[in-house]
């Protein structure tokens, strides 16, 4: 008997087959990936999670028996009252009799996907806007790569492997004498003069000889060293702007009066996607959260998202936060910006020409991406009665006029929480697959 | 009774692999002392509960090429055990040669001792020596059978692109249940016994002979007939290994494509004994590993904390729920198969006039041992209740039969368990478990050569029950697709072969196309 110890052995043995099904009922899966965004909290929104998709369309067909029709015996234990020729009510819901239990529930296929199975199905066909890779090859940090060999360098580079190929070749093209060459004739050498000694024989004269040809190769070998400078190559390094991998996320939010928990939910829910998605692109993420009535200030996340404040509402003393914040501690060059705010789309008129401004002339230079998403009441009474009746909001009307600049600067209207998820698809989706999209 | 051993063969729960290896000893000496089992040399595996559920994934085989219906069934399994809805099996048994046995990590010393006991010798034994895994499975080759398969598909995955492949093998899959010979191939033939035979038909026909049977008129469809039979002999028809069948004569397959095929059957064919006799391998198995562990217990190679947990998870094995609990979910096979080796060895040892009645051959034998190996080697599960269910256990399991007849309005009780209705009983136990009458009769019967060749299939409806309709209809286009034209598949009644119902396919023309042109 041999006993043998596998669990040191890689797992992962069905790795394989879990992703050709999961390639294989990939639209089920997404489709059920998106609709659990229903239902979860945005804490647990990246957390590997149970999905369900339609039995129907992984199932292996079979020739089997159908479960109903026909005349079936049942052979079953534990008989209490019953006695033969007994009649028996068959039970509802098909002649199955009290054999099996297949039928409902059972159209369902359950399973559990993975952290990282869940975040690859869920943002699947998005990316960055184009414009953020313009940043990220223009490179101001720099890193190092190697970049094949050099005749000089530092010790620490040296490249051993390289510089013994080049010594042999030396070695060899120059002809230097091998040591064991140069053994062979000494263990000749020392044969003659034992022999010489105990026979008396003389053998003076090759004796010489072979000293001579000692000497002169021991000359040579002097002379062609063993490794020579020439021979030396370094691994030889070069510096390559590095592209820089760290964002910072500005969530800006009006909180006056006016918003409404439910508008602060849908902002909250854009938000938590975007964090998601940027965290997939950035090796390093950073949030601001700013919130303004008629002044600005920079909180943390439970403040911003659950405190509530009174006051009149005036976007640009946001936008003169973020700025601030900005100059201070996030440099436009070391870092990738993106910009998302959230409003009623409430803002006083007299604000409306500084808001602006601040926006085209100083924010969107330095940004990658600016969203602005306008969440309304769930109910929308102008919407109910058609959307052209609907009137701008100030801030709509405001940015409306800004440039959009190739979606660099993008404005959407969210009223319902299912609306979420197909605005950020929207905005994030792969251009080519919009652009396809669009035409059919 | 032999003296007690010095000490325990490991106390509390914790084990090593030099424990291992002392209790594979012992339980090694008694199953061969005392139930002189032959079995394949064992080799122990001990693997962890991911593993465990990787195994169970590719049908319990060590290695099985890539599909992913392996994949589904594992994500189905993962998820009943992080529910909590199912524990992991202690061991999985392949039978190979040398047998591998799993064992999982987290068991305990004496769960280890249960699982080498059942396993190792158990199953073991019953695989070496069953004469449908004698018949039909080369447990020598099995695993280089298994290495060579993956590697070909994963070949053909390369050359010919994962998605053919994977469509070939969806198809395969779904005829997997038509993949087997049923009844042994028949033997080479001998010249002599042929001529022996062929005499006895000669002298026949010479006593039969009578001058009137020449006014006879000759029946006129023998004609028609003559080219069917002819045409049926040439491709072995009628031929209900449809697999087989597709490998041999469907005529646009590649030669790659035959050998998936033939693949697939292989496999299919291998599992083919297991089906028939799950109630006798894990009766087997579990009479094997009771006899064992209460040995080691009376000998003092286990402590009474021991024996204990034994029988817990002894009793949790062979437990079953009655069919008004709201918990039954069909018999329990190693319940049948546990009780009813015990009843043998009751029926050999201590046989009541009833037991004498009905099994005379081995009632108050004596030689309990001998008995259950000469079942263990030459039934299977349908044989062995048809021959040794006993009327005590009908009465201790209260069996009853219901007949539900689709014409009828209420369902009848056909039999209890009394004297009337032991034979019912038993003969419909029987046939629960009879693998020609569980599955459907699928045949291939006919190919239209001279048309449009299409593939003619009957299915002989048993009961009146007929084929699950979406799936027939999903399988007979895989059908359709691997022969190339078009496929029949009619539901006949057995008596007068009138049509029921027919399916009908034409393979797909584009997609997934499995025949090349």
């Amino acid at each position: 008997m041999h006993i043998v110890d596998r669990r040191l052995n890689p797992g992962g043995k069905s790795l394989v087959n879990r992703q050709r099904f999961l390639r294989r009922a990939k639209a089920l899966v997404q489709q059920a990936v998106r609709d659990s965004l229903k239902d979860r909290s945005i804490k647990d929104l990246e957390q590997e999670g149970e999905v369900t998709i339609p039995r129907d369309e992984v199932h292996e067909p079979s020739f089997r028996r159908g479960a109903s029709g026909g005349n079936r015996e049942h052979i079953l234990p534990g008989n209490k009252e019953y006695l033969s020729g007994d009649q028996i009510e068959r039970p509802p819901g098909g002649g199955e009799g009290a054999g099996g239990h297949q039928g409902e529930g059972d159209d369902e296929f359950r399973f559990v996907l993975s952290r990282e199975e869940f975040l690859d199905l869920f943002l699947d066909d998005l990316e960055l806007p184009e414009l953020a890779k313009k940043k990220l090859t223009s490179g101001e940090a720099e890193g190092v790569r190697q970049a094949g060999y050099s005749t000089s360098g530092s010790p620490s580079a040296l490249s051993i492997g390289r510089t013994m190929r080049n010594s042999m070749s030396r070695r060899i093209a120059l002809k230097r004498p091998r040591g064991e060459d140069m053994a062979k004739l000494e263990a000749e050498i020392a044969r003659l003069e034992a022999l010489a000694k105990d026979t008396g024989a003389d053998h003076a004269e090759e004796l010489a000889k072979l000293r001579e040809e000692y000497e002169r190769l021991e000359r040579r070998r002097k002379l062609i060293t063993y490794v020579d400078p020439i021979d030396l190559r370094y691994r030889r390094f070069e510096p390559t702007p590095k592209p820089i991998s760290q964002a910072v996320m500005f969530c800006l939010m009006d909180v006056s009066g006016s918003m409404t928990e439910h508008m602060k939910d849908l902002a909250k829910r854009f938000y938590a996607l975007l964090h998601l998605f940027l965290k997939r692109c950035y090796r390093h993420l950073e949030v601001v959260f700013i919130r303004h009535t008629d002044r600005a200030e920079e909180v943390d996340e439970e403040t911003f998202f659950y405190s509530r404040e009174t006051g009149g509402t005036l976007v640009s003393t946001a936008l003169e936060k973020m700025l601030q914040v900005m100059k201070d501690r996030y440099s436009p060059n070391d870092w990738n910006i993106y910009v998302a705010q959230a409003s009623d789309g409430d803002n006083m008129p007299s604000d409306t020409a500084k808001t602006i401004a601040l926006m085209a002339d100083e924010i969107m230079p330095v940004a990658q991406y600016v969203a602005y998403l306008e969440v309304g009441r769930e109910e929308d009474p102008m919407m109910a009665m058609g959307g052209p009746l609907m009137r701008a909001s100030d801030l709509w009307r405001s940015y409306g006029q800004i440039d959009g600049q190739n979606g660099k600067f993008v404005m959407r209207k969210v009223h319902h929480r299912r609306e979420i998820y197909p605005v950020f698809r929207e905005l994030f989706a792969k251009r080519g697959l919009a652009a396809g999209r669009a035409q059919s | 009774m032999t003296k007690l051993a010095a000490k325990p063969l490991y106390e509390g729960s914790d084990w090593n692999f030099d424990t291992i290896q002392r209790i594979y000893d012992t339980v090694e000496t008694i199953a061969r002392e005392e139930l002189d089992l032959n079995t394949y040399p064992n080799q122990i595996e001990v693997i962890t509960a991911e593993q465990m559920l990787d195994a169970y994934s590719s049908t319990g085989m060590p290695l099985l090429y890539n599909h992913w219906s392996f994949g589904k069934q594992f994500l189905t399994n993962e998820l009943m055990y992080r529910k909590g809805q199912r524990g992991l099996a202690y061991e999985l048994v392949i039978n190979s040669d040398p047998c591998i046995n799993y064992i999982m990590e987290e068991n305990s010393a004496t769960m280890q001792t249960l699982v080498l006991a059942h396993a190792a010798f158990g199953h073991n034994h019953f695989f070496k020596n069953n004469y449908l895994f004698q018949q039909w499975t080369d447990a020598e080759g099995i695993l280089d059978y298994l290495e060579f398969a993956k590697r070909y598909i994963s070949q053909c995955e390369e050359r010919y692109g994962q998605v053919q492949v994977e469509r070939l093998l969806d198809a395969a899959h779904a005829l997997n249940r038509q993949g087997v010979h049923r009844y042994p191939r028949g033997q080479a033939r001998d010249l002599k016994a042929e001529l022996a035979r062929e005499n006895v038909r000669h002298a026949q026909r010479e006593r039969d002979y009578d001058d009137i049977y020449r006014t006879l008129p000759a029946a006129k469809a023998k004609a028609a007939d003559a080219g069917v039979s002819a045409r049926a002999a040439a491709l072995g028809l009628p031929q209900e290994n449809v697999l087989y069948f597709l490998e041999k004569s469907a005529p646009r397959l590649a030669p790659w494509q035959r050998e998936i095929l033939r693949i697939t059957r292989v496999l299919a064919q291998y599992f083919y004994p297991q089906g028939q006799t799950k109630v006798m391998n894990e009766g087997a198995a579990c009479y094997v590993h009771y006899r064992i562990m209460t040995t080691l217990h009376q000998r003092g190679h286990i402590t009474e904390g021991s024996f204990l947990e034994f029988l817990t998870s002894h009793t949790n094995v062979v437990s079953q729920p009655m069919f008004d609990s709201g918990h039954y979910g069909g018999l329990n096979p190693y319940w049948v198969g546990y009780n009813m080796m015990q009843d043998i060895a009751q029926v050999c040892v201590a046989p009541t006039e009833e037991d004498r009645l009905w099994s005379p051959d081995i009632a108050g034998n004596g030689d309990v041992e001998g008995t259950l190996k000469h079942i263990w080697a030459n039934y299977r599960d349908e044989s062995f209740v048809s021959q040794f269910l006993s009327p005590r256990l009908m009465r201790q399991w209260r069996l009853f039969k219901l007949d539900d007849h689709e014409k009828v309005d209420h369902i009848k009780v056909d039999a209890i368990h009394d004297e009337r209705g032991y034979r019912e009983l038993r003969r419909g136990l029987a046939r629960q478990y009879d693998i020609s009458w569980q599955e459907p009769d699928i045949q291939i019967v006919d190919v239209d050569l001279a048309g449009d060749r299409t593939l003619m299939l009957e299915h002989h409806v048993t009961n009146g029950v007929l084929l699950a309709e979406k799936d027939a209809c999903r399988v007979v286009q895989h059908l359709a697709d691997l022969w190339g034209y078009e496929v029949v598949l009619r539901e006949i009644e057995p008596e007068g072969g009138s049509s029921l119902k027919e399916h009908k396919a034409r393979p797909r023309a584009t997609g997934p196309r499995l025949a090349e042109g």
